[in-house]
């Protein structure tokens, strides 16, 4: 840490005021992270709540001429295994640093970034068949919590992909090592968050 | 040669002031800013409450014409009290006094404290200049849909919809607040300094900001989805598509009603430090305050409903009994508060009259509030000016006496000055008078029936009297303010010069300079109590 490098003088029984982090247990970027996805959880936590109110208030649901339009099976079961591949890949990015095989993380993160890129295509040319299918966010609470709960999940994905876009910039520049990629793995742990948020999504929206 | 300077103040080359200001990231130069941007949002909120209060001086309508500028008056007043002013008040005191509390150089993000920082202003100019596109917001501060819904009968223009993009940076600046101060207590408390050390003025930030994290991500859902009713026909609150109103009361209240904690904890907090300062004794019962502290928290997400007795939706007996149950760890900080006065050796300075102004309006505050905790009185006092007067006792009388505490307390190690005692004791004369005039008819205001949120009443109802009271009441607090802006300036120039530790304080944050260094401490005393620096004063007696 650099803000060692100048640490203060002490008398002979006092301490320094941490310039000095603690060193224990986890570190300051992973900790914040941890938190910021708490709250991370509890907006998606008000999305759902507001979901499952909206549809426990109508009957049937799907309403009738939406009933067919949301197949698992389709090019969205595609965009999912992307999704949860690239939470593979990240993981195995982590795992390469963490040993200090730059060329492993830096592929890795490579690969995890255009899945993730991928993803959102899909979703996006996804979202154009519902559109041509007369779904949108203002047809009635169907498409309305899906339309929400889907895109407030693929801004976070888009947000992502930023966030592994600046990891594989600074990997590629060699800023990180074994000793040192907090960056890492607070970003592979918000990927593997949103990973987690569309594996409900999918399972809430497509089977339930 | 020259020689390479490792003081932490020096700085490769100078800058101008402003510069060096609207750049920093220094905690305590942010946590001031914090505080000026907040008081500034206290006086344009303080404003609109007197032309509501000016208005309502007697029936008919006289001040303003249009009764929808009058709901914007309210609106606006609420809004930018509660969520620019008394919220980022007391995290601009948190933000201040906890790395320096704690022991620690800054905050554990600094760029991210200057982050949170700035969307403050932005948000209040988004808040306030709604007043010249059209009309601000004007469905209470609440916003209930489908009063706040886009219809052209309900709130049709661009005004509810800068709000609802104000407090969704609003909220996202308390949130990376809330992990800056998490991360920050957690992980860079000095060596020694325990859980159990920690001065309250901490541990008050630390449940307030995990408030804060959970229950703010909740409000901003709430509001996406309002935004999304409104301008992309979305059918989430609106009953004839599909959705349900009371839908977007729970989401609201889930964080709002744990906001009243985040907006008194910490005021409870700064009141738990001044006390013992100037009764010259520890805390009464530190560790019973602080679990107090926690289950307030706890019990706070568990209570929100019942700001919606009357909509019958909600399962009465659950939220009554909890809310009432909040009522045992605020008497159990009562009782820390007043044995901490018991038998101690009172200095009566402004900051300990404020903390007592503090005790005694919280305490009305509390009272009248378990009133309306119970479900049938609650049925008779909904929406009535009782409920005004509940929630002024509580943040007015409870945050802002100890926010002006915690002002007239820190301010010497803010400035190196301090500020003019009887200058101080002018101003709570006049806030405390003025307070109780204002708000203590609204209780018999509500019981007579009075609904709040209206701009004009019958002549005959009976009101006036009241009314008129709370009128001039409202015109006393602002006076009240002008002591207090002009103690600030003569202070700034010619007030005593304070010294490291004016008061003979107990925490951290009074053994360095004022102001202090950048990176605050060069060396620190041990810590082996929650009061290092009275250890250091007087050895280990008591332990």
């Amino acid at each position: 840490m650099t803000a060692d490098s100048h640490a203060l003088t002490t008398g002979e029984h006092t301490s320094v005021a941490g310039l000095a982090h603690d060193r224990r247990g986890i570190s300051n970027p992973i900790l914040g992270m941890l938190l910021f996805i708490t709250s991370e959880v509890m907006f998606f936590g008000g999305l759902f709540a507001a979901y499952f109110s909206t549809r426990a208030a109508n009957k049937p649901w799907p309403p009738a001429q939406f009933s067919e339009i949301l197949n698992p099976f389709s090019l969205i079961l595609v965009a999912t295994v992307i999704l949860i591949a690239s939470s593979f890949t990240c993981q195995l990015a982590v795992a390469a640093i963490r040993r200090d095989d730059r060329r492993g993380f830096l592929r890795n993160m490579a690969v995890t970034f255009v899945l993730g890129v991928l993803f959102l295509v899909l979703q996006a040319y996804d979202y154009s068949l519902l559109f041509g299918e007369g779904m949108t966010i203002g047809s009635g609470p169907f498409g309305t919590t899906y339309f929400t709960l889907t895109s407030f999940h693929g801004a976070h994905v888009f947000g992502g992909v930023i966030m592994l876009g600046v990891i594989l910039y600074r990997g590629m520049s060699g800023q990180f090592s074994a000793r040192h990629h907090d960056a890492v793995e607070a970003a592979s742990l918000y990927w593997h968050f949103v990973d987690v948020v569309w594996i409900l999504l999918f399972t809430i929206l497509y089977f339930l | 040669m020259a020689t390479h300077a490792l003081a932490p103040d020096a700085s490769a080359y100078s800058r101008g002031l402003l510069y060096e200001w609207l750049t920093t990231t220094d905690h305590k130069k942010i946590g001031i800013m914090y505080v000026i941007n907040s008081f500034i949002f206290f006086l344009i909120g303080g404003v609109l409450a007197l032309v509501v209060r000016t208005e309502l001086a007697q029936p008919g309508l006289q001040f303003l014409t249009d009764e929808r500028v009058y709901n914007e008056m309210f609106t606006m007043h609420a809004t930018l009290m509660i969520f620019l002013f008394v919220i980022p008040m007391l995290a601009g005191l948190g933000n201040y006094a906890v790395p320096l509390m704690v022991g620690a150089p800054d905050m554990a993000f600094p760029r991210i404290n200057a982050l949170s920082f700035w969307m403050l202003p932005l948000a209040g100019i988004l808040l306030v200049s709604s007043f010249f596109t059209g009309g601000a917001a004007a469905a209470g501060w609440t916003s209930y849909p489908p009063l706040s819904g886009e219809g052209p009968l309900n709130s049709p223009g661009a005004g509810q919809d800068l709000w609802i993009v104000g407090l969704i940076l609003i909220g996202t600046s308390s949130i990376l607040g809330a992990i800056n101060f998490l991360v920050t207590i957690f992980k860079m408390r000095a060596p020694g300094m325990t859980l159990f050390r920690m001065p309250i003025m901490v541990w008050t930030i630390l449940v307030t900001s995990v408030l804060v994290l959970m229950a703010t991500p909740v409000i901003t859902s709430a509001l996406v989805m309002l935004f999304i009713d409104r301008n992309y026909g979305g059918t989430f609150f609106d009953p004839s598509g599909g959705g349900s109103a009371t839908l977007y009361q729970n989401v609201f209240w889930f964080y709002s009603h744990p906001a009243v904690y985040v907006m008194i904890l910490p005021a409870m907090g700064v009141v738990s430090e001044v006390l013992p300062v100037f009764s010259r004794k520890p805390l009464f019962g530190y560790k019973a305050f602080v679990f107090a502290t926690a289950a307030i928290g706890a019990l706070g997400f568990s209570v929100w409903a019942h700001h919606m007795f009357t909509t019958g939706s909600v399962f009465l007996p659950f939220f009554s009994l909890l809310t009432f149950m909040i009522a045992v760890p605020t008497g159990v900080k009562m009782f820390n508060w007043v044995f901490t006065l018991f038998r101690g050796q009172l200095t009566f300075s402004t900051p300990l009259i404020f903390a007592i102004g503090f005790l005694t309006m919280f305490l009305i505050g509390g009272i009248n509030g378990a009133f309306s905790a119970s479900v049938p009185v609650d049925f008779a006092l909904h929406d009535t000016y009782w409920i005004v007067a509940h929630i002024h006792y509580v943040l007015f009388g409870g945050s802002v006496f100890g926010i002006f505490a915690g002002i007239y307390y820190w301010f010497p190690k803010m400035t190196g000055r301090m500020l003019d005692e009887g200058l101080g004791k002018i101003q709570f004369v006049l806030m405390f008078v003025g307070f109780n005039l204002t708000f203590f008819p609204m209780h018999m205001l509500g019981i007579q029936g009075m609904p709040r949120r209206i701009a004009d009443y019958a002549a005959n109802a009976g009101w006036n009297d009241w009314n008129r009271a709370a009128t001039i009441g409202g015109f006393v607090i602002a006076l009240s303010i002008l002591p207090f802006i002009w103690n600030v300036f003569v202070s700034l120039r010619n007030g005593r010069v304070a010294g490291d530790d004016p008061w003979e304080a107990n925490t951290l944050e009074w053994a360095t300079t004022s102001p202090p260094p950048p990176y605050n401490f060069d060396r620190l005393p041990e810590i082996r109590s929650e009061r290092p620096l009275f250890d250091a004063r007087h050895g280990r007696i008591g332990h």
